[in-house]
């Protein structure tokens, strides 16, 4: 007999050591995530996933579904602060999404759209970040990054190369590049690594790439996230 | 360079979970961490160079551009600022010649703030080159000016200005006598390991680094879980402002602590185990390496302890700067060589903590009472306390009392008990457990501590009603944030906003809206966060918005919006091009 657990009053099979993240995107259930992607170790840092497990918040993508989890996701309540954590996000870089080459295919931005995000809520941060366009196929915004680890997480587990890493403590957080100089150019990314295609925001971008799919084509002007997500992530999953 | 990072890295074994131990050697010895070291570190330890620099960012004493000869850190502890540390602050950079942040332009002192040292009871109190500066005023200081101008070196200073006292004010059940070294560890054999293990549960014995988890039950789990090595770790990190006790535990019976370290190693079947010590208390390292030493000439550490198959030894690693090493998953991080980031729980360090071997971490107060359990029995500690609270409690007091120092008090005691004995008058609060914990009323000094009723990991500090609990309030909340490891969301952003949000309203921009928007980020931060740092970040806010409401309500404006932007000041600068100062160059954003 399988176990199962049970999301929004739904039950849901799952297997041993599956999170539930992993569980309900098999079984079709969307839980918004940004930091999470099934070919990657679990962050968790996002809090994007957070349910609530027999009445405890936990991360989707980083708790095991245990046997008799009575599990909450799609409360307004929980919506309504994702929206507000999104919005944090939002203000701690500089997202100008109209000017930005990834707009409509963000996934900082589509679930932005998903939870019904009007406004930026919080004052801005208006941080100084820097550019690094050294590198000749490859362009990193750091006015953009979220710090979900997953370009890190790419090039160490996927291209065996270690060429991301972030640094520093609380809001002083940066991306940081191994090379001599700490410039893109100088370190061995190569444009056909996982990393440079793994990013959810338009952090890291491919040049020479703008608007090859003119705005209002693109993957998130015609479908929601949950729709995409689960589209492409639910096999992975399953396993 | 070359020649010098050789021999560090060699005496670290070259072993990357060391790191932290190599770039402290490396600050030491260059006042920064520069560009070739990490080459070189990087390079000899076979990691990236990345790495390092995410490590040497993300803890405050460490860093990438040189500090001065004399690097000095003033505490920014909220029983600082009571003693004055505003004025010893500006006094130091007057006659130093340095302004606060900067390093002075022959690099010969820099000066800036730093969190709590753990020297509350005798403040002002600050670090040089790492070192404990206690008691500063400014005759002080100006002694220090002429040794710091003669460029002294610090090991030929008067020795006063490194003196820590203990302050030892009210001793009970532990610090009335400590056991005698090894008299723990011959009762348990005596008694047999297993009984001994019964014997501090039937003690009711519960972690005393705050959240109070079950000591057995602790090492019980370490010891059933499946492995080949288990490690023992002593969090000595305390960081949490206005704590102090295991600084006065570690000076004064860091034996019994190491005691209790090796009763555990003998109850679970670890041969390893680390004193992890915060940076701010390097003044107690060499101390402590000799009390080690001793111990392992005495036959009390090392192979064969006590002449039975019992091997065992401890080593000591230093932290350098940051109270979130404090949380145990963080710590383990931190003693593999990295970013103090909280893992992902579940597993738990039992199961897996140091190099994902199971792990036990307790309190410095944690171990020094087991070793003392071991001696006098469970029924002895047991005897003392509370239903759920068995035992006592060392409690560090500092804030607007008479007698700061370190008080033991059996659990159930009264708020008002200790605050007579400390001496305490005329009081508008206290803050229990620090930050982290709850700022209480004069109303409610019937409470008890206790887990049942005000459970605290020892900082008590007192607030006369000269003060203000705003100011408070907001010393606290900048801690949080300036501690956040900004590993997650909520905690990374929320607690910058609420730093933001509050200032906003303290500094009496706030409006109606505003403390309803604080009360809300508050929610956020606390329900949200991955760790006890994020979880606990808004309790200085909602402990006191739930407490003194009309406090936060007397700083509104009468509005019912205040922007957070100022628009007539950010036209100054255009005023001034256009050389025009008329009416028609200013505007008011809100009618008033
Ligand atoms: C941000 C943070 C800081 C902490 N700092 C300390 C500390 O300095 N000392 C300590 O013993 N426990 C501290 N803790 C609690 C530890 O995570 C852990 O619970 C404790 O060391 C367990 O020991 P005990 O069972 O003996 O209390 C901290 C927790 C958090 C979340
Ligand atoms: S650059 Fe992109 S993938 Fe990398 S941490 Fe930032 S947001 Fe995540
Ligand atoms: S709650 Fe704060 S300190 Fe804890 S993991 Fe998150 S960011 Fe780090
Ligand atoms: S997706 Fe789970 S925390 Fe980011």
């Amino acid at each position: 007999m399988s176990k199962t657990i049970r999301i929004d009053g739904k039950e849901i099979p799952f297997e041993e050591g599956q999170t539930i993240m992993e569980a309900a995107s098999a079984a079709d259930v969307y839980i918004p995530h940004l930091c999470h992607h099934p070919d990657y170790t679990p962050h968790g840092s996002c809090k994007l996933c957070s349910v609530q497990v027999n009445g405890r918040n936990c991360t989707a993508c980083t708790f095991p579904a245990l046997e008799g989890q009575d599990i909450i996701s799609q409360s307004q309540e929980l919506q309504e602060d994702r929206q507000r954590i999104t919005q944090m996000l939002f203000v701690e870089g500089n997202h100008f999404c109209p000017g930005c080459e990834k707009t409509g295919n963000c996934q900082l931005q589509a679930v932005g759209y998903y939870l019904n995000m009007l406004d930026n809520h919080f004052p801005h941060f208006y941080a100084r970040r820097e550019m690094d366009a050294s590198h000749p196929d490859i362009l990193i915004d750091h006015n953009r990054c979220i710090f979900c680890n997953l370009c890190v997480r790419a090039s160490r587990e996927k291209d065996g190369k270690n060429v991301f890493a972030i640094s520093g403590r609380g809001i002083n957080k940066r991306l940081v590049v191994n090379s001599s100089s700490g410039q893109l150019k100088d370190s061995d990314i190569d444009v056909n690594d996982s990393a440079v295609h793994i990013c959810p925001t338009g952090a890291i971008l491919i040049k020479r790439q703008g608007f090859r799919v003119p705005i209002g084509q693109r993957i998130y002007d015609h479908h929601q996230i949950d729709e995409v997500a689960l589209e492409q992530e639910s096999e992975s999953h399953g396993r | 360079m070359k020649q010098f990072l050789d021999m560090v890295l060699e005496s670290a074994e070259r072993q990357p979970v060391r790191l932290l131990r190599i770039l402290r050697a490396v600050q030491d010895r260059y006042r920064h961490i520069p560009e070739q070291a990490i080459d070189i570190i990087a390079e000899q330890l076979k990691i990236s160079r990345t790495e390092i620099i995410a490590v040497v960012e993300f803890y405050s004493f460490f860093h990438r551009q040189p500090q001065g000869r004399y690097d000095i850190l003033i505490s920014d502890s909220i029983t600082d600022w009571m003693l004055d540390k505003a004025n010893i602050m500006s006094y130091l950079s007057k006659v130093l010649k340095v302004d606060v942040g900067t390093v002075r332009g022959d690099g010969l002192v820099s000066l800036n703030n730093t969190s709590c040292t753990g020297m509350c009871d005798q403040g002002p109190a600050g670090l040089i080159n790492g070192y404990a500066l206690t008691r500063l005023d400014r005759p002080k200081i100006d002694d220090m000016a002429v040794l710091i101008e003669q460029a002294v070196p610090l090991s030929e200073w008067p020795a006063e200005f490194f003196q820590v006292s203990d302050n030892i004010q009210r001793p009970g059940l532990l610090l009335q006598q400590a056991i005698a070294p090894g008299s723990g560890l011959t009762r348990a054999l005596a008694r047999g390991l297993k009984e001994t293990l019964t014997e501090i549960e039937k003690s009711g014995l519960r972690g005393r680094g705050g959240a109070g988890f079950s000591t057995a039950m602790k090492w019980r789990f370490c010891a059933e879980a499946q492995s080949d090595r288990r490690y023992v770790v002593c969090n000595a990190d305390e960081g949490e402002p206005g704590t102090f006790k295991d600084r006065v535990l570690l000076n004064s019976y860091a034996d019994q602590v190491f005691e209790g370290m090796t009763l555990c190693a003998a109850l679970i079947g670890a041969e390893q185990g680390y004193l992890y010590l915060r940076g701010e208390y390097r003044h107690l390292e060499d101390k402590l390496q000799k009390i080690l030493q001793q111990r392992r000439d005495d036959g009390l550490l090392g192979q064969n302890i006590l002449g039975q198959e019992l091997n065992f030894d401890i080593e000591i690693c230093m932290g350098a700067g940051a109270y979130i090493c404090g949380e145990e998953s963080a710590l383990i991080e931190s003693l593999e060589g990295k970013c103090g980031i909280p893992r992902n729980r579940p597993p738990y360090p039992v199961t897996q903590g140091y190099l994902h071997k199971p792990t036990v971490v307790n309190n410095v107060e944690t171990f020094m009472a087991a070793a003392a359990i071991a001696v006098n029995g469970g029924d002895w500690f047991k005897g003392a306390g509370t239903e759920r609270s068995a035992g006592s409690k060392i409690l560090s007091i500092s804030g607007d009392c008479a007698k700061p120092g370190i008080y033991e008090y059996p659990f159930g005691v009264a708020i008002k008990q200790i605050l007579s004995d400390c001496g305490a008058v005329d009081v508008q609060g206290v803050q229990v457990g620090g930050p982290s914990g709850s700022f209480i009323s004069d109303q409610e000094l019937e409470r008890q501590l206790a887990f049942e009723d005000l459970a605290t990991g020892g900082s008590f500090i007192v607030f006369n009603n000269s003060r203000h609990v705003l100011d408070v309030v907001k010393n606290f909340t900048h801690f949080f944030a300036h501690e956040s490891c900004g590993f997650c969301t909520p905690c990374r952003v929320g607690t910058s906003l609420l730093k933001k949000q509050l200032d906003k309203i303290v500094d009496g921009h706030g409006s109606a809206g505003d403390v309803a928007a604080l009360e809300e980020l508050c929610q956020l931060v606390k329900n949200y966060s991955h760790c006890g740092l994020g979880q606990t970040a808004a309790n200085p806010v909602l402990t006191t918005l739930q407490r003194y409401p009309e406090l936060y309500q007397r700083q509104l404006k009468k509005i019912s919006y205040e922007p957070g932007f100022d628009l007539d000041g950010a036209l100054e600068v255009a005023r001034r091009m256009a050389n025009r100062d008329d009416a028609g160059a200013h505007l008011t954003q809100v009618e008033e």
